[in-house]
């Protein structure tokens, strides 16, 4: 029985450490190379460390494409889509959660149906509205579609807030207070674990966006970071692997880093909900 | 109701309730113009412009069903939905497997089972260019950290980016060593839910690890499993960052998946019309895998796992 457990237990180990190399090798790869001289790149068989270290790739990089706007374009969007879509999902919740009015169930059965639509059904007409608004190629095509809020999140803080006793509200509503006094004094404060996991998602979500970006946005200066970094790739510098490494590096770090503070949000946030990706 | 009654008859609702309608109308607004302008419009205006040919430079021209027959005779949009499918029959298994055995190696009550799940979890959170960028340099034929490997103990290397019958395997290797850690959290909460009577019982009489697996957990896991395999089906209908960044479809149309062709008729070549009705067609395959998963596991799609 207990040589049975040790031949389990080295199985077990096993293979958490091979899955743990496995997911953590291109990360390591992607840094070293963005680190090496251009000499060391084309090296067989690769060198396992950079000798000398170096930041050229860095520094080409943020020559080669204006990496800097395009990293404050991206952080700038994000941020406005998560703050629009924490508080106007926020709104729709408290209103399907809290508030009597007619077809509110029917309504609420749309919102959730517009979960079955896939983003590229969407993208044609939706590239023709932001067109015809005269959007294309500016900050209010990438942040419009997304800032008013998404049904998903709408969705996620109705459950949580239906969660939440009407006992807390009524002290407010004697007291003469209306509905936004309740929504952002008791309800917004009560929610929080609730938006933590919207937030992160969301971040995550439109930092990584591509497809929308791609096809709304055709000015260097204008790109987000996904766009920018593919684009490279698809130029005459596409095989210049530490500029593109380097690009890799910068683009995911600000993930890794709300990854990290955020992890346990994340975590439940999927185990209890399926968030979709 | 007559207008007499009317006049005389009490308001059927009080002011208070007149006062809610508005409240939830104003607190409604900003999801409702979202909803309508960017899902419900587009939905129905994606569909009247399926049935017109389009460049976007002239007026819009009423074809009928054309867009849909031209569709059916289109090689290049058989040859899309080939490979759409082989990369979804590719994931599919391959990432269950991995994903399976990882919730299950940290199911075993081992130390660390935090850190780990920090670790498989990176990949999903990374972003997909930026990975897909760093794979088609570890793929790399010549100077790739991959075919180094291979060549270290003695295995010649493989052109996986480059030959058309490799590549689309490379690529789902990629979308699996990326999701992997999504699949897996979803897993895991699936087997920490089942009650750790069934297992005692089984062991006690006698039953094999193998035999506890296959007659207990899986039966058990069924609902999580299925819709892990659902989502993994309706996201990989849905490639298109990884093809973009590590192939653009090729070598020759070998990659060329769904969404990418979509892309190029609606993006590259301005058929709007037909890139509309590509759209649909692929509305329709993923509503009814959608469908499929609602009334197999008769929950809401979209919030099954719990």
């Amino acid at each position: 029985m207990s040589a049975r457990r040790i031949v389990s237990a080295i199985v077990v180990h096993g293979l958490l450490l091979a899955g743990a190399f496995m997911a953590l090798l291109p990360f390591f790869w992607m840094v070293i190379t963005s680190l090496k001289v251009p000499e060391d790149m084309f090296t067989m068989p690769p060198e396992w460390f950079p000798n000398p270290i170096t930041f050229d790739a860095y520094e080409r990089l943020f020559s080669l494409i204006p990496f800097a706007r395009q990293f404050l374009n991206t952080l700038f969007v994000t941020v406005v889509i998560v703050l629009g879509q924490l508080l106007f999902s926020s709104m729709g919740a408290y209103a399907f959660a809290r508030l009597r009015f007619p077809f509110r169930e029917q309504l609420f059965l749309l919102f959730l149906a517009t979960l079955m639509v896939p983003t590229v059904v969407t993208l044609i007409p939706t590239f023709i509205i932001i067109r015809e608004f005269g959007w294309i190629n500016t900050y209010m095509a990438l942040i419009a579609p997304a800032a008013l809020g998404s049904a998903f999140a709408t969705f996620l803080l109705r459950q949580f807030m239906l969660t939440i006793p009407e006992e807390l509200e009524e002290a407010a509503k004697l007291d003469g207070a209306g509905h936004p006094t309740i929504f952002f004094r008791i309800i917004l404060p009560l929610v929080r674990p609730a938006l933590a996991v919207v937030a992160v998602f969301a971040f995550i979500h439109f930092w990584n966006d591509f497809l929308w970006p791609l096809v709304a946005i055709n000015s260097e200066s204008m790109k987000v970071l996904t766009v920018g970094i593919a684009t490279l790739a698809a130029s005459h510098y596409g095989t210049d692997w530490g500029v593109l490494m380097a690009g890799s590096v910068l683009t995911v770090l600000p993930l890794v880093v709300v990854f990290f503070l955020a992890q346990r949000q994340i975590v439940e946030g999927i185990a209890s909900t399926g968030l979709k990706g | 109701m007559t207008a007499a009654v009317e006049t005389i008859a009490p308001p059927r609702y009080s002011v208070a309730a007149r006062r809610d309608w508005f409240a939830a109308f104003v607190f409604l607004l900003p999801n409702l113009v979202s909803i309508g302008l960017f899902t419900l419009i587009p939905v129905v205006a994606g569909f009247f412009l399926s049935f017109t040919n389009w460049d976007m430079l002239s007026d819009p021209q009423w074809v009928g069903l054309e867009n849909y027959q031209d569709i059916l005779k289109d090689r290049q949009f058989w040859n899309a939905l080939r490979n759409t499918a082989i990369y979804t029959l590719i994931v599919i298994p391959g990432g269950l497997t991995v994903s399976m055995l990882l919730a299950l190696a940290l199911n075993s009550k081992i130390k660390g089972t935090a850190i780990y799940q920090a670790i498989f979890f990176l990949p999903y959170v990374s972003s997909t260019v930026a990975i897909a960028l760093v794979w088609k340099w570890i793929y790399h034929p010549d100077y790739g950290v991959l075919n180094a490997m291979l060549r270290a103990v003695g295995l010649p290397g493989v052109d996986w980016l480059t030959n058309p019958s490799v590549a689309l395997i490379s690529v789902a290797i990629v979308q699996i060593w990326q999701t992997a850690g999504y699949n897996m959290v979803l897993l895991l909460a699936g087997l920490r839910a089942i009650p750790k009577d069934y297992y005692e019982a089984a062991r006690i009489d006698g039953a094999s690890p193998w035999t506890i697996f296959w007659s207990i957990t899986v039966p058990l896991l069924m609902p999580t499993i299925f819709f892990v395999t659902t989502i993994s089906i309706i996201a990989s209908f849905q490639v298109f960052n990884l093809i973009y960044v590590m192939t653009g479809g090729g070598p020759g149309n070998s990659t060329k998946v769904y969404v990418f062709y979509l892309w190029e008729n609606g993006f590259s070549f301005f058929k709007m019309g037909y890139a509309s009705a590509l759209a649909y067609v692929l509305f329709v395959i993923i509503l009814a895998i959608t469908l499929i998963q609602a009334r197999f596991l008769g929950r809401t799609p979209g919030l099954g796992g719990r």
